[in-house]
C-alpha cells in the first residue's frame, strides 16, 4: 500500500517536527476536512495523534477506539484515502507532508470518524448458525489439519475495512439488502467448511447472500488487517460450491431428507452424521485435501 | 407518566457485552427470560477480545494427572489464599464444560495429536491446562458467544452508556438509565434483574492493558445502588506490557509468550528469576535453569522454571531489577523466545505478538528480545457476590466477570479470567433470570430518580469549566505514582488528598460540544466511576496492612495471617464510600486437605 511508499531522508514525521492533520468533521448532513498542527511524539500511530488533537484542540472529535493493538478492529477509517486501522499505522510509515483522515465510505456517517456500521450487524442476524451433529460420548475429535482454513477465518476482527472496499456496496447502496459482502462469506465459508457442521447453505449463499455479485477484484484481501486470504480462500471455494455441477435444488432437497433423519438413539446420529458428512463433503468441487482427510475425520469420531 | 426519552422493559438486562455478559445473555434466553443486553461499544468489540493466552480448564487433555483439586489449589494458591473459596471451587469444577461447550458452539481451539483440545503451559499452573487458539483465545471466545447470543435473537442494544441503576421502593434494582453514544438521547431499562458484566477499572492507571471502557461503571453502579464492593485494593500488575514506543506502553505481551519457553532477562543477560523464588512456591519452583528447561516436556520429575510463577510475583522481581538499574534502554526487562524457539514456531504460536511488535516497535521476535515491564491489567477486587446465584447483596441485582469480586482472591492466575468468564457469566444469566422469573409482576421506575440523572448528565454539556481529559490524566498520574504496584502509607494518604481534589475538579468540568457522540461528555460521566473505584481502591490499601499477591505494601512487607481471613469490604453510607473488614466465608475441611496434602 502507498503508505508503506515512504523512502530517503529521516523518517517522516519524526520526534520535534509538526504534524499537519486534516480530520473530517461533519456528521450526516456534511462536512468536510478541518486541519490541526500538534508536534510529533516518539514511535507514535495515527491513532495517538488522533487522541491527542481530541484531548486538546477537539473535545468532542468522534472517534470509535478499544484495543489500541489489533485485535478489535474498532478504528477503521480511511488515512490518506486507504482505508487503514488508525491503530496500526504508524506515523513513520506515512509520506511526508499533510495527513487526512476520513470516515469509512461505504458506511452513512454518524458524526466525524464515526459511521454506521449496524448493516453488518443486520446481515449477520440472518447467517444460519453452526449446526453440530449429536455429540459423541467421549467428545469431538478434529485434527489440527482439517482445522487450519477455519482458523484462519476466524482471525477476523470485525474491522469492516473489506466491507468498505467492496465496490458492490461502496458505489451502490441499493445492493445492500441484496447482498452479503466479503466479511460474511468469510462467516459463511467458515462455517461451510468447519469439520462439525451439517448445514447445507449453498442455495442460501447464492440466492440470498448475492455472492453471484462479486466478480473478485481482490480489494478486499488487500486491506485485510489480518492478512486473510478472502478472495482465494472464502469467496471463489464458496463460488464453486454454489456452481457446483452436482448442485442441483432437487437433489439436495433429496440429500437434506435422506441424510438427516430425525435420530432415534445418539449412535445412530452419529452414523448418520458421519455418513452425511462424507457424502456432503465428498460431493462439493474444489475441495482442498484437507477437507478430504476431514470427512475421513469426523466419520471416526462419530464412529469410535 | 409522559416521558421524554426511550423506555424499554425486560425480565433480565445484561450491563457489559463481554465474555461474561454474553455468556449471561445466552443462560438467560435458555431460560426463557426476556432478556436485553447492553454494550458501551458496537457487540464484539468488549475487552474479551484481547485476551491472547487461553482458558484455564482441567480437562487433562495433555496432562491426564490434572484435575478440579489441582487447579482449585493452583488457584486458591496463586490467590494467596484470599479467594472466595467456593467461587474457586466451582470454577474449577465447571470450566472444562464450559469450553466443551464453546466447541458445541462452533469455536476452533488448536488440536493434540490425537484430535483433542490442545492445553498450554501459564504461569502458576501445575499443569498445561489452558485451552487455546494461537494467541488469540479472546477472539475466539467472544466471535463464538456472540453468534451463538445472536443466533438465539438476544436483544442488543449497542453504544449505549449505563448512567445510574434504579431502586424501587422496595431496595431492589428495577431498572437503568443511560444514553445513546450515538445521539446523547436517553434510554430506561426496565427490568425485574440487572446483571453486571462491565468489565474492569485498568482506566485509572497510565500504564494499562485496558481499553477506554475499562472505567469501572460496574463497579461504581452496584456501589452507588448500595452493594458491597471487596478487595479492591487488590489489583494486578501484569509483568510483562510493552515498554516502548512509549504510545505502545501498557499494550499487553500474552504470558503465553513464557508459557512457551520464554524467558525474562536482565541488561546483563541473567535470567533474574531465579534470584525471586518466595518461600512461598519455593517446593514447586525449579531452582536450576537445567530443572527449568527440562519441565516442559518433563512435568513429572521437575519442577517449573521461576518465569512461570505467580503474576503478582513476576511483575515484582521485574520491577526489582528496573530498581537496582538492571534494565533495559526502555525502562523494561528483556522477554527473549528468539534464543529458545524456531522462528516457525513462533510465528504459529504467538502470531499476533509477533505482528504486534513488529509493527508497532519494529522488533521481529523471532530474530530479537521484546523489552517489557509492569502494566495495570486487572482488577481482582469487585461486586461482593453469592458464588452458587451470582446475586450482589442488592435483590435484584447480579455480577459476574471482572466486575465481580472473590474468585480470584488476591492475584489472578493467567487463564483464569476466560474460565470465570463462562463460568460465572452462565451461573449469573441462570440466577437473574430464575430470580426474574419467580418475581412476577415488576415496579414501575422510579421516574423523580430518572429524571434526577438525566439532568446531572446533562449538566456537564456547558460551556465554562476544565477539559474533563485533563482530570482524567491526573487521576492516572495519581494512582500510577501513588496506588501502583508497590505502595506505602504515607502515599495512599497523599492519594487520599488528591482524590478529593480530583473529585471536586471532576465536578465542576466541562463538556464542550452537543450530545452527539461527544467523547468528551462520555468522559466526564466515565470520570465519575473511575474515581469512585479509585477511592475503594484505595481505602482498601491503606486498611491492608500486609503484603499480598496484587496488593504490596512497602512498609508492611510480610503476608499478615490473621488478614487472610478477611475481606476489605468498601460500600456507600450517607453519601460517602468506607471501608471496612470483614471475616470471609471458612473454607471447610475437606478442602482445607488439598493444601495440607500437597505442601
Amino acid at each position: 500500500m502507498a503508505a508503506n511508499g515512504h523512502s530517503g531522508g529521516g523518517p517522516a514525521h519524526a520526534v520535534g517536527s509538526e504534524i499537519v492533520m486534516k480530520l473530517w468533521r461533519g456528521d450526516e448532513s456534511g462536512g468536510g476536512f478541518e486541519e490541526y498542527r500538534i508536534p510529533a511524539q516518539e514511535g507514535e500511530v495515527v491513532l495517538d495523534v488522533v487522541h491527542r488533537i481530541q484531548a486538546t484542540q477537539a473535545p468532542d472529535l468522534a472517534v470509535r477506539w478499544n484495543c489500541k493493538a489489533g485485535k478489535c478492529g474498532s478504528c477503521s477509517a480511511e488515512i490518506n484515502g486507504h482505508p487503514r486501522l488508525m491503530c496500526m499505522t504508524r506515523m513513520s510509515t506515512l509520506p511526508p507532508g499533510e495527513i487526512t483522515v476520513s470516515p469509512m465510505r461505504a458506511f452513512p456517517v454518524m458524526r466525524d470518524l464515526v459511521t454506521d456500521v449496524s448493516y453488518n450487524f443486520e446481515v449477520a442476524k440472518q447467517i444460519p448458525a453452526f449446526t453440530p451433529p449429536l455429540k459423541p460420548a467421549e467428545g469431538y475429535r478434529m485434527a489440527q489439519v482439517d482445522i487450519d482454513r477455519g482458523q484462519e477465518f476466524h482471525k477476523c476482527i470485525e474491522c469492516f475495512l473489506c466491507q468498505n472496499v467492496c465496490h458492490v456496496i461502496r458505489d451502490h447502496e441499493e445492493n445492500k439488502p441484496r447482498y452479503a459482502g466479503p466479511r460474511f462469506f468469510v462467516r459463511l465459508a467458515e462455517l461451510e467448511m468447519h469439520p462439525l457442521d451439517t448445514l447445507d447453505r449453498r442455495a442460501y449463499i447464492s440466492e440470498r447472500m448475492g455472492i453471484g455479485l462479486c466478480n473478485i477484484t481482490k480489494c478486499c484481501t488487500e486491506v485485510c488487517p489480518e492478512e486473510i486470504h478472502i478472495t482465494d480462500n472464502a469467496i471463489i471455494p464458496l463460488k464453486e460450491r454454489v456452481v457446483d455441477s452436482r448442485y442441483d435444488p432437487i437433489a439436495w432437497l433429496g440429500r437434506k431428507i435422506r441424510g438427516r433423519p430425525v435420530p432415534t438413539s445418539a449412535a445412530e446420529a452419529a452414523r448418520h452424521t458421519g455418513a452425511a458428512a462424507t457424502e456432503a463433503r465428498g460431493n462439493r468441487s474444489g475441495a482442498a485435501p484437507a477437507e478430504a482427510a476431514s470427512a475421513g475425520g469426523s466419520g471416526d469420531a462419530a464412529d469410535a | 407518566m409522559p416521558t421524554d426519552h426511550e423506555t424499554h422493559d425486560y425480565d433480565v438486562v445484561i450491563i457489559g457485552a463481554g465474555g461474561a455478559g454474553l455468556r449471561a445473555a445466552i443462560e438467560s434466553l435458555a431460560k426463557g427470560a426476556r432478556t436485553a443486553l447492553v454494550c458501551k461499544s458496537l457487540l464484539g468489540k468488549a475487552h474479551t477480545v484481547m485476551a491472547e493466552g487461553g482458558v484455564a480448564a482441567a480437562m487433562g487433555n495433555v496432562w491426564q494427572e490434572d484435575n478440579w483439586q489441582v487447579h482449585f489449589r493452583d488457584t486458591m494458591r496463586g490467590g494467596k489464599m484470599l479467594n472466595n473459596w467456593r467461587m474457586a471451587q466451582l470454577h474449577a469444577q465447571e470450566s472444562p464444560d464450559r469450553v466443551y461447550e464453546l466447541e458445541d458452539w462452533g469455536a476452533l481451539f488448536d488440536r493434540t495429536p490425537d484430535g483433542r483440545i490442545l492445553q498450554r503451559d501459564f504461569g502458576g499452573h501445575r499443569y498445561a491446562r489452558l485451552a487455546h487458539v494461537g494467541d488469540r483465545t479472546g477472539l475466539e471466545l467472544i466471535r463464538t458467544l456472540q453468534h451463538r447470543a445472536v443466533s438465539l435473537g438476544v436483544d442488543v442494544y449497542m453504544e449505549c452508556k449505563i448512567v445510574k441503576l434504579v431502586r424501587g421502593a422496595d431496595g431492589a434494582v428495577n431498572g437503568a438509565v443511560g444514553f445513546w453514544r450515538q445521539n446523547g438521547q436517553f434510554v430506561t431499562f426496565s427490568a425485574k434483574a440487572v446483571v453486571l458484566a462491565t468489565g474492569g477499572i485498568g482506566k485509572t492507571w497510565k500504564f494499562t492493558s485496558n481499553s477506554w471502557e475499562s472505567t469501572g461503571d460496574g463497579h461504581a453502579l452496584a456501589l452507588w445502588a448500595g452493594a458491597d464492593m471487596i478487595d479492591m485494593e487488590c489489583v494486578q500488575f501484569h509483568p510483562t506490557g510493552m515498554v516502548w514506543p512509549p504510545s505502545a506502553r501498557g499494550l499487553l505481551v500474552t504470558e503465553g509468550v513464557r508459557g512457551d519457553g520464554g524467558v525474562l532477562k536482565n541488561l546483563d543477560g541473567e535470567r533474574f528469576m531465579f534470584k525471586y523464588i518466595s518461600p512461598y512456591f519455593a517446593a514447586e519452583t525449579a531452582d536450576t535453569i537445567e530443572e527449568g528447561d527440562k519441565w516442559y516436556t518433563n512435568k513429572s520429575d521437575y519442577r517449573r522454571p521461576p518465569e512461570l510463577l505467580p503474576r503478582d510475583e513476576v511483575a515484582r522481581a521485574i520491577n526489582s531489577e528496573v530498581k537496582a538499574g538492571r534494565g533495559s534502554p526502555h525502562g523494561g526487562v528483556f522477554l527473549d523466545i528468539a534464543s529458545r524457539r524456531s522462528a516457525e514456531e513462533i510465528r504459529r504460536r504467538l502470531p499476533s505478538m509477533y505482528h504486534q511488535f513488529k509493527q508497532l516497535a519494529d522488533v521481529d521476535i523471532t530474530t530479537d528480545a521484546m523489552e517489557v515491564g509492569p502494566t495495570c491489567h486487572y482488577a481482582m477486587g469487585g461486586v461482593r457476590v453469592e458464588a452458587d446465584t451470582a446475586a450482589t447483596t442488592v435483590p435484584g441485582l447480579f455480577a459476574a466477570g471482572e466486575v465481580a469480586g472473590g474468585m480470584h482472591g488476591a492475584n489472578r492466575l493467567g487463564g483464569n479470567s476466560l474460565s470465570d468468564l463462562l463460568v460465572f457469566g452462565r451461573r449469573a444469566g441462570a440466577g437473574a433470570a430464575d430470580y426474574a422469573l419467580g418475581l412476577g409482576k415488576g415496579s414501575p421506575l422510579d421516574e423523580g430518580a430518572v429524571g434526577a440523572v438525566t439532568n446531572h448528565a446533562l449538566s456537564f454539556l456547558r460551556a465554562e469549566g476544565e477539559s474533563p481529559y485533563d482530570v482524567h490524566e491526573d487521576l492516572q498520574e495519581t494512582m500510577q505514582n501513588l496506588v501502583g504496584i508497590i505502595r506505602t502509607g504515607s502515599e495512599l494518604l497523599r492519594a487520599l488528598e488528591e482524590l478529593a481534589t480530583l473529585d471536586d475538579r471532576a465536578a465542576k468540568v466541562a463538556a464542550k460540544g452537543g450530545r452527539s457522540f461527544n467523547p468528551g461528555w462520555h468522559m466526564a460521566l466515565d470520570l465519575e466511576s473511575m474515581l469512585a473505584c479509585a477511592r475503594c481502591t484505595t481505602l482498601g490499601a491503606i486498611e491492608r496492612r500486609e503484603s499480598r499477591g496484587g496488593h504490596t505494601r512497602e512498609d508492611y512487607p510480610k503476608p499478615d495471617p490473621e488478614l487472610e481471613k478477611v475481606n476489605m469490604v468498601a460500600r456507600v453510607r450517607d453519601d460517602e464510600i468506607s471501608v471496612t473488614s470483614e471475616a470471609k466465608p471458612v473454607m471447610p475441611a475437606e478442602l482445607r486437605q488439598l493444601f495440607e496434602e500437597a505442601t
